[in-house]
């Protein structure tokens, strides 16, 4: 059979890494209109949650959340209603630690809350609990090759559904020991709101097919170091692209020898 | 959506390993389920353990992946002749043009717990043996798969908790759609952990007994591990009659708490509804529903009231979980691939353990196996965090 090109308008983009607190930031940074300077990345409180839940947001669901507001906000889209891809190479890395380290002591009455946000999904649950959003809600994991999965799964739902979809990928870091396994430096990621219809907010057009080339990579060296080291970062060339307001093809990493090649057009 | 074809697949749970074990478990209306002797687990409960996955060892090449999960994994691969099914397909369609998609909710956690407790006494560090990608991410599971396959196409965990694995379907039935893929390895594997096991007795979800699903005296749940896979493909012109089609999935979220279900079932209502739009279909169009029935007095409530509300008490429904238990992010594939077995076998399951069904939850709740004829089926998979997913399948006429 033919494929289906994978194709959707970016309508909206919430954006949070270390020293680019959000979107408008990360933009002039990638234009090269403001030097990129490294600071830890800064995670709003999330007031949309409820009291009790907002008090107890770990680092992974303020992170989330951020991302996804922003990019709803962007795209004055209602995120009640909208179905959503969250991507993820690794969960709340503190909850991860807590639990392996009581489980490997004689005291295994691990705390329910413990248990239950230690669910890969969790920022996920707690996005639907904050927005009422009934919509399907997929939750993907693919290690360093976490954003292009979700990137392939929220175009599909796109196309095939035929549903605006919001794409959070994000990643938090672990603390020790599990840190120098697993070296994340910070929290960050990105959100793209995709849609199957341009609108007058669409930013861009994207088309992603497979492909084989070596990943686009940032001149900056710090900017391709938080490409390299943050999964959901390795968006940023597609990234530079949408902020420069820049057509023409990136590829991106995805699964080796498996690429995402990304051509965008702007609107 | 286009119906697929279910080309092969294969199913373990402490029920049995491979497909005629299972069916025979099912037909006789036996339980897999035993007092639980896991690891060093010391919890008043029962489980549902696959016997014999520690001796499985995979490929040399692949020993970076070693842990249970991916044990369990690989004995499933092996099982019902999975593995020629898959490596065939590649060879017809090309390596690059089959997806993976698996769902786990804890994968290989185990080798984490079991690495923190031989950290360095001095640094902290835990031990070079442990390969925090391999084993403990969750994406080590679909990267083992893949790599077993030699294959190139994408793939992808789905981590969504106990709707794992069902969502997997829903994911790769979309890139076929697309045509992004010719096949799809799809399922999920789920095994054995601490933090499972401690953690549902953490919320008192952990029942003391077998669990019950649907009875009035349910009081919990039996934490299990299980493998099961497919492999998904377009329908061809010329498919056999009798073949197995993917017709439909559904998925919703609750929004509502963590780890509790919404109370009058709305997010289930609305994946089995999403579910049975997808397949084109009616209600009554649907010959047996394997009930996601964890045996929680809440979850088996809340289910037990969408399918009232959308059902009545006119479709033939179960849980498996007793025969099973819960195995949790493998749960939606080991129940997705009882529905073929219900399909392919003129088979109703019924619900060892279960002894008197609740009153207060007006459906048709088959409590022992009986013949008859199915010819569509709705599975349902509901997850913590409020994820939903249902997905009904058929046979070509």
């Amino acid at each position: 059979m033919r494929p289906t090109p994978l194709t959707a308008w970016i309508d909206g983009v919430g954006f949070i890494a270390p020293g680019m607190p959000d979107w408008p930031t990360a933009c002039a940074v990638l234009r090269g209109e403001q030097a990129y300077t490294p600071a830890p990345s800064v995670l709003p409180v999330p007031s949309i949650l409820p009291p009790a839940e907002r008090r107890r947001a770990s680092r992974v669901v303020k992170l989330a959340l951020a991302l996804g507001l922003e990019a709803a906000a962007h795209a004055e889209a209602d995120v009640g209603t909208l179905a959503t891809v969250f991507t993820a190479s690794g969960a709340d890395g503190h909850n991860c630690h807590a639990l392996c380290e009581q489980l490997a002591t004689d005291d295994r009455q691990i705390s329910p809350t413990r248990f239950h946000n230690s669910v890969h999904n969790a920022a996920a649950g707690y996005w639907g609990i904050a927005t009422g959003a009934m919509a399907p809600c997929q939750v993907l994991c693919a290690f360093d090759a976490s954003f292009g999965a979700g990137l392939l799964d929220t175009l599909a739902q796109v196309v095939v559904d035929r549903r605006a979809t919001l794409l959070i990928a994000y990643d938090s870091e672990y603390p020790e020991p599990l840190h120098r396994k697993r070296p994340i430096p910070d929290c960050a990621g990105v959100a793209l709101f995709l849609t199957p219809l341009q609108s007058v907010r669409s930013l861009a057009r994207i088309a992603v097919t497979p492909g084989t080339d070596a990943a686009a990579r940032l001149a900056d060296g710090a900017l391709e170091s938080l490409r390299t080291t943050i999964p959901a970062l390795r968006s940023l060339p597609l990234l530079q692209k949408l902020a420069k307001r820049e057509g023409g093809g990136v590829c991106l990493d995805y699964l080796p020898p498996m690429q995402l090649r990304v051509d965008c057009i702007p609107c | 959506m286009t119906p697929l074809l279910v080309s092969a697949y294969t199913l373990t749970t402490c029920l049995g390993r491979g497909l005629a074990a299972t069916l025979a478990g099912l037909r006789a209306g036996s339980s897999g389920l035993a007092p639980c002797a896991f690891e060093t687990a010391v919890i008043d409960t029962w489980v549902g353990e696959v016997a014999a996955v520690d001796d499985q060892s995979l490929p040399v090449t692949l020993a970076r992946y070693d842990c249970r999960n991916n044990r369990l994994a690989q004995l499933g691969l092996e099982t019902d002749g999975l593995a020629e099914r898959v490596r065939a397909a590649a060879a017809r369609y090309g390596r690059s043009r089959i997806g993976v998609f698996l769902g786990t909710s804890t994968g290989g956690i185990l080798q984490a717990e079991l690495a923190y407790r031989r950290r360095d006494p001095h640094s902290g560090a835990l031990p070079d043996d442990f390969i925090y990608r391999n084993t403990h991410n969750p994406f080590s599971l679909a990267e083992f798969a893949r790599d077993y396959f030699d294959l190139e196409g994408p793939a992808m965990t789905v981590s969504t908790a106990c709707s794992s694995s069902a969502k997997a379907f829903a994911a790769a039935a979309r890139q076929l759609a697309c045509g992004s893929i010719d096949a799809a390895l799809v399922g999920g594997v789920d095994s054995l952990c601490l933090t499972t096991l401690y953690g549902f007795a953490s919320l008192e979800l952990t029942s003391s007994q077998p669990c019950r699903p649907y009875d009035m005296a349910r009081n919990g749940i039996s934490v299990a591990e299980g493998a099961a896979f497919a492999l998904l493909e377009r329908l061809p012109k010329n498919a056999r009659p009798g073949s197995l089609l993917l017709l439909g999935y559904g998925e919703s979220s609750d929004a509502y708490h963590m780890s509790s279900p919404h109370p009058q079932g709305l997010g289930a209502r609305m994946a089995i509804e999403a579910a049975l739009r997808s397949a084109g279909l009616h209600p009554f169009d649907i010959d047996y529903i394997n009930l996601h029935g964890t045996a929680t007095p809440s979850n088996d409530a809340a289910e037990g009231k969408a399918v009232a509300a959308l059902f009545g008490a006119r479709t033939p429904c179960s849980s498996t979980k007793g025969a099973t238990g819960h195995t949790l992010g493998a749960a939606g594939a080991v129940e997705a691939l009882i529905c073929a077995l219900a399909l392919t076998h003129e088979l109703l399951p019924g619900s060892p353990h279960t002894r008197t069904a609740d009153p207060a939850i007006p459906i048709d709740y088959q409590l022992t196996p009986r013949a008859a004829r199915v010819q569509r089926a709705l599975s349902n998979s509901f997850g913590f965090g409020g994820s939903n997913c249902s997905l009904v399948f058929g046979v070509s006429t």
